[in-house]
């Protein structure tokens, strides 16, 4: 691969299960009526605005992949079976084929490592690939004609605390930069997370009745409303640095790293971001947000 | 009829895939051996599974698929290997439990999907404790969001249903006691508890139930929660479970067969068999409640929160990195 490597794109890509359920892909068994659509839009306009990008892979962090031994890594160049969600299982049953760029893989993992980071290549054949991974790809390219990498998330956060946590999630981010670059390829960031997180507890019983869909409680709202505009205003430094609060306010998914590792591979991007949606699943807070290199 | 045992087991991968690599490692897979042993000898119908390590948000789940198949592989220890498993689920049974928990007013239903993804814990458990499927089981979830009083209920729903199939059980909460793991690789010969503070907390926790006080542990759970555990739900809950579907008491006969670090997490293999004799109590102060009430959004209500203001923003002095 000649010339320098680029991150053309990074997205706040947020997984929740409802989405791909509402779409109806023939990979899903479960199928809906209609459901969430300003979410479903925002990334019908997500998709839009990566067509008009070239990119070879796209490499997303995910929550629901977690551990506790530092990073992992997805290492098996491919993948094929079922993911079933253990806490919506009536809404997604999906089966993915999917390619995983491991050389790329490696090189994050082994830049990481050399910044004082605990790292491991995932070489199981039989893992089976979390479906916050599976979803935020599949909203952001069902064509699955790009081969991925994923990344886990650290547990940090619950072990020590948020600031641990940002601290490894700035360096992880550093060197996935450095190993987008040296790699030649283009590549679309995804920071697979909600904003805030605090579910409803029940469903009502046709799930996709929008009638029973808001936000969970006013505080998770005006604390949403905060993190984007300060995205729209690019204060991502700023953003990165009351995300201590916000996660604890809000029980937000930001607890995971995601959007952290996003911001510091990106280089905590000044320009403004492009918020394609904000909608509400079960009460969480949703955001799907496209910054482009500048 | 009811419970006529109960057990609290570890559910890491390391006591089906790698139990030689760690002297301790190996007591921890001898004493589950004997636990299988018990099992074999009672006179029992089911076993209820309730699983730390399955989460859940919609109420409650309880996994009813006849005979769930597939090849686990573990999100963290994945090097150590797949396990391939079959297990066989009481169907009825775990019908009986969502109806008894709904007539307590708690949400909860049944799982029955191909490929869904059984735990970890609960694999591990299944696999050495009743590795030919000799009875039947139900897994229960743990929900991220109840506290003690959903628990408790969840706990009476279960011993509902057993009064009505007339099933005799074995009741076991998989969980570890202290669940801080080591945060880097190490040889498995240096494993050992995470902090001397878990360590002693471990140990106070085995005391009570080695004397029987299965209702005493339970009402120190919140306390145990907050001085042992990496707070990843909102409390320690499987001791409120098991306390409670086994009759919520101290009348027990208590055996610790085992306790070990795993990973620095507490590995505890503990059998609790009804007794007749009762050790004193130390609390049983909480409530009791017999019914769910419903969510009291304690977490998210009523919380007035101040947002940081454009000018504090511009204040900050962020760390370049």
């Amino acid at each position: 691969m000649a010339g320098k490597g680029k991150i053309v794109a990074g997205v706040l890509a947020p997984h929740p299960p409802h989405l791909v359920y509402a779409a109806n892909p023939e990979q899903n068994e479960p199928k809906a009526e209609c459901g969430w659509e300003t979410l479903r839009w925002a990334y019908d306009r997500l998709r839009k605005s990566l067509a008009e990008l070239e990119y070879d892979v796209l490499m997303v962090h995910s929550p629901h992949w977690r551990t506790n031994i530092g990073t992992h890594f997805l290492g098996v160049p491919h993948f094929k079976s079922i993911s079933v969600d253990p806490v919506f299982p009536n809404l997604f049953r999906y089966h993915y084929d999917l390619k995983v760029d491991v050389p790329l893989a490696e090189s994050v993992c082994k830049e990481a490592a050399d910044l004082g980071l605990t790292t491991q290549m995932m070489r199981n054949k039989d893992f089976r690939i979390d479906y916050g991974t599976i979803i935020s790809c599949h909203l952001t390219n069902p064509s699955w004609d790009k081969p991925i990498v994923g990344i886990s998330s650290n547990g940090a956060a619950r072990y020590y605390n948020m600031d641990v946590l940002q601290a490894m999630m700035f360096k992880l981010g550093q060197a996935t930069r450095t190993a987008i670059e040296k790699s030649g390829k283009r590549v679309v960031l995804l920071s697979s997370n909600s904003l805030s997180h605090r579910h409803f507890v029940t469903e009502p019983e046709i799930v996709e009745d929008m009638s029973y869909e808001h936000i969970n409680n006013h505080n998770q709202y005006l604390w949403d409303m905060k993190m984007i505009d300060l995205m729209k205003q690019g204060k991502t430094r700023q953003m990165i640095d009351v995300l201590t609060d916000f996660t604890e306010q809000t029980n937000a998914e930001t607890e995971s790293g995601s959007l952290t590792w996003l911001m510091s591979a990106m280089g905590f991007p000044t320009k403004p971001a492009e918020v394609h949606g904000y909608g509400t699943v079960i009460g969480t807070g949703n955001a799907v947000v496209e910054w482009r290199e500048a | 009829m009811s419970v006529i045992k109960g057990y609290v087991l570890p559910g890491l991968p390391h006591l089906v895939l790698t139990p030689d690599a760690n002297p301790g490692w190996k007591k921890v897979r001898q004493a589950m051996d004997k636990v299988r042993k018990e099992i074999e000898a009672a006179d029992a119908d089911v076993l209820i599974l309730y699983s730390t390590y399955w989460p859940s948000i919609i109420g409650h789940q309880i996994q009813s698929r006849p005979e769930p198949e597939f090849v686990h592989v573990d999100d963290e220890f994945h090097e150590l290997g797949s396990i391939p498993y079959k297990f066989r689920m009481d169907e009825a049974f775990a019908q009986a439990y969502v109806a008894a928990a709904k007539e307590r007013k708690l949400t909860a239903r049944t799982v029955n999907y191909n490929g869904f993804p059984i735990d970890t814990g609960s694999v591990v458990v299944l696999k050495l404790i009743n590795p030919n499927n000799r009875l039947p089981a139900v897994i229960v979830s743990s929900n991220i969001y109840s506290d003690r009083a959903e628990t408790l209920v969840l706990g009476k729903a279960g011993r509902d249903a057993l009064a009505k199939t007339g099933k005799k059980a074995i009741a076991i909460s998989i969980t570890s006691l202290s669940n801080r793991l080591h945060d880097h690789f190490i040889d498995p010969k240096d494993d050992k508890i995470n902090s001397l503070k878990d360590q002693e907390w471990n140990q106070k926790f085995l005391e009570f139930l080695e004397a029987g006080r299965l209702e005493d542990a339970s009402q120190l759970s919140r306390q145990f929660h907050r001085e042992a555990r990496v707070n990843k739900v909102a409390n320690f809950k499987p001791f409120w479970w098991l306390a409670s579907i086994m009759g919520q008491s101290n009348r027990y006969k208590g055996e610790v067969f085992e306790y070990q670090p795993i990973m620095g997490s507490g590995a505890a293999v503990v059998g609790l068999t009804p007794s007749a004799s009762e050790a004193r109590d130390l609390e049983f102060d909480e409530n009791d409640p017999d019914s769910y009430a419903g969510e009291r959004n304690v977490l998210s209500g009523g919380v007035e929160v101040e947002l940081p203001d454009d000018e504090d923003i511009a204040d900050l002095d962020v760390e370049k990195t």
